[in-house]
């Protein structure tokens, strides 16, 4: 996989999700500048940086949910770039925001149907899928899923977002305010489900783990590509450990 | 302060309407109209300062109307001897054992605040017994005072003041039982304080209703002392017939129209009073205050300011506003009817006079008032003619054309309702907007 | 000794117990409508009253012209058959109403103040529209048999001296709020529309995300509530009667129902309506003749024994609802709240 410069020009025709030269913003100023993030089938793709380096806005502009006045989305070849988030479901996305990501009052298991509520085929097969993922979702399938602990509301977050058996999971900080061992537990879930051949796209705040685990890797800083490399090029890059990874 | 073309037309309006009215129906209805114009403009300006200034949702105009009712009888009635006699030991022990039995009661909630189930059963029991306590107290003086010339009087009376002084104890009265309801509810959320104010003020009523040894209950409290002639006077004296003869109009008539042109001038000098006092502290750095915890209640909060305390004071103020309108109201009566308190034509009027006028609005609001009442009396008659119109036509004993003509009083609240929803809809600032300073 | 216990206790059932459970029932059923609203469509619809009202006068209207044409049911009343057009006639203004009205400020997305006065003039019109049509006057409409069990039965059957009497109205409000609150469990908890209503009121943001349609919860919740209003208030009306002016009244009370359950919970608003509802009368209810039969003869009280005398009926629902909103606004069972 890795050269290590930046031009990757074939490289994006082979993406599978990609979201190329993207400038665009909430309605007043621009916070992402001819920003390019992108994932392959089965690969982890990872994005980080420092706060405020618009991680999350890049993904939200992927999803659909902001403005770009510039660029383009493109989906298995497809230009999805003016369709709106729910559109983009159908077309096979998967989205689990940071926050209020479950439906707190339903249990697990209405989570996981509402989940798959567009689908009109059986879900059952798809919910035991999910359960073998997240054992732990089957053993509290009936519990109200805001009675759950911060991780095990996340694990219901990602199962939500299966059920529409997704090619691509995007992932809005995933480990945001879990403990260590979560977040490896977390972290070795996003790994089997990359496994099936899911592309996952994942914006991450603890860089260093999550590009540990990652196939690709995107540095942004202020809104725009500083390094893309794998994760392993980018964690063993001097520069990149001095400014982002703390040495 | 008459602002804008737009306000100015809007008053010459109402006031050709007036005329208009004397000439076709009779002068006594204009200026009744006229002079309940003037005291809903009051209420309204109320409303307004809790609203307009402070975003706060009032639903309990009702309860403060009718404590300045009450303060009517408590000033003016003379009292009652016998009755104080008979019980007033009683009702001042009981009384004071209700006082003492709430501030125990609060005392033991607040400083039992870490042990929640003590602090339940702890309150629980002072309320029990405190309450025991004051019933035994108070009921037999109660049954004592009731029982005294029932007829006529059977309740405590009043203390014998001018009638004038009512209307600020009215206000006063209003505002200290704004105080109390606004320390404990204003902390909640606009939807549950319009439903709380509208649930004390109920409370408030009812009591007002069963209380007979304090308000006659249902049995009202009729010849309240009044601040203007009478109309026997009037038409007993000897100056007063001449003018009449010199008018050319009859002399019972006559008395009418001055007594009410009497009241109308007190109305317009507390009104104009009000008013000129309302635009004085909108236009202070207290109102921009005001406002501009209104328009972002959390920067506020940011800034330091004490919202809860500012939210507190508009309360209290604009309560004393509409207590001393509610002295007013009850004094033109000169009766205090404790069942004519309905929240329809007392809180949700006021509401949508504020919404029309103009919320935010001084002036506005006390267009609203003048422009809604007048719709509200005027709609029954106007709707009566409006069907006799149109159904001219039809059979006179046709069973639809019987009840049309019925029913057509009721339009006036069916178009109430559509004219909010039309100004909420399409002019929601109102008749008169809020002006940006 | 016995027979004063059971005469005491036949004595609560009569006046407080039965009467509780119908009362509360029509408490259920219009706080339900009322926090299913405040759930998915976010306000306090003070119009919810008025609600109830347009539905139980459509009930009327069918009624009388049932009546005329002689079609009856048989001991129960006839409003019975007449419900569903009460029912049918609510969901239309409600729908129509939302239309008109509400959609707009969903659209322009306005303060929950906004909305609170905005179902203020919504009142207002259907209040007028009410009594335009059928007039402010009371209207007895129940037929059939009146009773389901007379005074002078039960005493003939248990030999005790107090009688229990059961009032069709009463025994036909209860059986219909458990077959309506059964059907209504069943639709949010067991079919896949309920539960996208219950995950749209849950977590707005995230329902739209997973496709499902704003619009389409809407519509329901409005159609629900409509019937439930109709039911509620036609119930309500045949117990009683029909007039127009109590259905502004009731509001109070059904509000607190759902506040003291806690808002938004469909269970907190059945069982605010029966706290309520048996506060009312347990608080109000002379317990004079029963302290008679419990006490030995020494102790028997001379006075009625109220807590409150029984003009503070509804004043009662007040205090309780004030109470609840200082000490604990989200309820029973802990609703949305502030």
């Amino acid at each position: 996989m890795g050269a290590k410069n930046n031009c990757k020009k074939d490289r994006h025709e082979v993406q599978y999700l990609i979201g190329e030269n993207m400038t665009g913003g909430y309605g007043g100023a621009n916070i992402l500048h001819n920003c390019t993030i992108g994932v392959d089938k089965g690969e982890i793709a990872v994005v980080v940086g420092p706060n405020g380096a618009g991680k999350s806005t890049a993904m939200k502009a992927v999803f659909g949910m902001l403005y770009l006045s510039e660029g383009q989305v493109r989906i298995d070849g497809e230009d999805i770039t003016h369709l709106k988030p729910q559109e983009r479901v159908m077309k096979g996305m998967g989205f689990v925001p940071q926050n209020n990501n479950v439906f707190p009052s339903l249990t697990v298991e209405e989570n996981l149907e509402m989940g798959a509520f567009i689908r009109t085929s059986d879900i059952s097969d798809t919910m035991a899928q999910i359960f073998d993922l997240f054992p732990v979702l089957k053993e509290k399938r009936r519990q109200p899923a805001g009675e759950l602990s911060g991780g095990q509301r996340q694990q219901v977050a990602v199962g939500r977002a299966l059920m529409t058996q997704p090619k691509v999971l995007m992932l809005d900080e995933p480990t945001a305010g879990v403990s260590p061992i979560v977040m490896d537990e977390l972290f070795d879930r996003i790994i089997e489900v990359a496994r099936t051949g899911i592309a996952v796209l994942m914006v991450e705040q603890n860089a260093k783990q999550a590009l540990n685990i990652a196939d690709k890797g995107f540095v942004l800083v202020q809104g725009s590509n500083r390094f893309t490399d794998t994760g392993q090029a980018l964690l063993a890059d001097q520069e990149v450990r001095k400014a982002f990874l703390g040495g | 302060m008459f602002g804008t073309h737009k306000t100015k037309l809007l008053f010459l309006l109402m006031a050709v309407l007036l005329t208009f009215i004397g000439f076709i129906q009779s002068w006594n209805v204009s200026l009744a109209i006229l002079n309940l114009c003037l005291i809903s403009a009051i209420m309204t300006l109320g409303v307004n300062i809790q609203w307009g200034y402070a975003g706060i949702v009032n639903f309990g105009m009702m309860g403060f109307a009718a404590l300045g009712g009450v303060a009517a009888v408590l000033v003016a009635m003379p009292p009652v001897t016998k009755g104080w006699e008979a019980g007033g030991l009683g009702i001042m022990g009981g009384l004071l054992a209700a006082a003492i039995t709430i501030i125990l009661g609060i005392q033991a909630w607040t400083r039992l605040a870490g042990q929640s189930r003590r602090r339940y059963w702890i309150t629980a029991l002072i309320v029990v017994v405190g309450y025991t306590a004051s019933r035994l107290l108070i009921d037999p003086a109660v049954s004592a005072i009731e029982s005294i010339e029932s007829a006529k009087a059977g309740y405590l009376g009043g203390l014998g003041l001018p009638i004038l002084l009512s209307w600020v104890v009215g206000g006063l009265l209003a505002a200290a039982a704004a105080y109390v309801i606004g320390k404990i509810s204003l902390g909640l959320r606009s939807d549950y304080l319009a439903i709380a104010t509208l649930g004390i003020s109920e409370i408030l009523i009812y009591v007002m209703k069963n209380e007979d040894w304090l308000t006659r209950g249902v049995k009202n409290v009729n010849g309240i002392p009044r601040p203007v002639p009478y109309e026997i006077d009037l038409q007993e004296s000897m100056w007063f017939v001449q003018l009449a003869s010199d008018l050319g109009i009859a002399s019972d008539e006559l008395s009418s129209i001055v007594v009410k042109l009497c009241y109308a001038g007190l109305f317009v000098i507390v009104l104009a009073g009000l008013f000129w006092l309302s635009e004085t502290a909108l236009r202070s750095p207290w109102g921009r205050m005001m406002r501009a915890i209104r328009d972002n209640e959390t920067a506020a909060r940011a800034m330091g300011k004490d919202v809860t305390a500012r939210h507190l004071q508009v309360f209290v103020i604009g309560s004393a506003v509409i207590g001393i309108a509610g002295a007013m109201l009850t004094t033109l009566d000169g009766q205090f009817t404790p069942a004519s308190y309905q929240p329809l034509r007392f809180t949700f009027l006021i509401w949508i006079m504020v919404i029309v006028g103009g919320s935010g609005n001084n002036m506005g609001s006390v267009l609203g008032g003048f422009i809604i009442w007048f719709f509200w009396i005027e709609s029954e008659p106007l709707g009566l003619w409006l069907i006799s119109a149109i159904t001219a036509t039809m059979d006179d004993a046709s069973p639809l054309k019987m009840h049309l003509l019925e029913s057509a009083a009721h339009m006036r609240l069916m178009t109430m309702g559509v004219v909010m929803l039309l100004v909420l809809r399409f002019a929601p600032q109102g008749l008169i907007p809020e002006q940006k300073r | 000794m016995i027979t004063d216990v059971l005469n005491a206790l036949v004595l609560i059932a009569n006046f407080v117990i039965v009467p509780g459970l119908a009362y509360g029932s029509q408490l259920a059923l219009g706080a339900l409508g009322v926090t299913l609203v405040y759930s998915v469509l976010r306000f306090s619809n003070f119009a919810h009253g008025e609600m109830m009202s347009f539905g139980a006068m459509i009930t009327v209207l069918m009624t009388w012209w049932l009546q005329t044409q002689n079609i009856s049911l048989g001991g129960l009343p006839t409003a019975l058959l007449a419900l569903p057009f009460g029912v049918l006639g609510a969901i239309a203004l409600c729908l129509f109403v939302d239309r008109t009205v509400f959609s707009y400020y969903r659209r322009t997305r306005a303060a929950g103040v906004t909305y609170l006065i905005v179902s203020v003039g919504v009142m207002f019109a259907i209040g007028g529209l009410i009594r335009f049509i059928i007039g402010p006057k009371d209207r007895v409409f129940a037929d059939g048999e009146r009773f389901i069990l007379k005074a002078r039965a039960f005493k003939k059957m248990t030999g005790l001296s107090e009688g229990l009497s059961i009032k069709t109205s009463q025994g036909v409000t209860v059986i219909a709020a458990i077959i309506i609150v059964a059907l209504l469990f069943w639709f949010l908890n067991r079919t896949k529309t309920g539960k996208s209503m219950r995950a749209y009121s849950d977590n707005e943001d995230l329902a739209l995300l997973s496709g499902i349609n704003p619009e389409r919860v809407v519509m329901i919740v409005w159609i629900i509530t409509g019937a439930l209003a109709a039911i509620a208030g036609s119930l309500y009306g045949l117990d009683k009667s029909y007039k127009p002016f109590t259905y502004l009244q009731i509001l109070l009370p059904i509000f607190a129902s759902a506040i003291v359950g806690g808002v938004g919970s469909p269970v907190g608003a059945i069982a605010g309506g029966f706290v309520i509802a048996f506060s009312e009368l347990f608080v109000t209810f002379a317990y004079k003749k029963v302290l008679g039969y419990l006490l030995p003869e020494a102790f028997a009280p001379s006075g009625l024994m109220q807590i409150l005398s029984t003009d503070y009926k509804i004043a009662v629902s007040f205090v309780i609802l004030v109470i609840v909103l200082l000490i604990r606004p989200t309820g029973i069972f802990s609703g949305k709240t502030l």
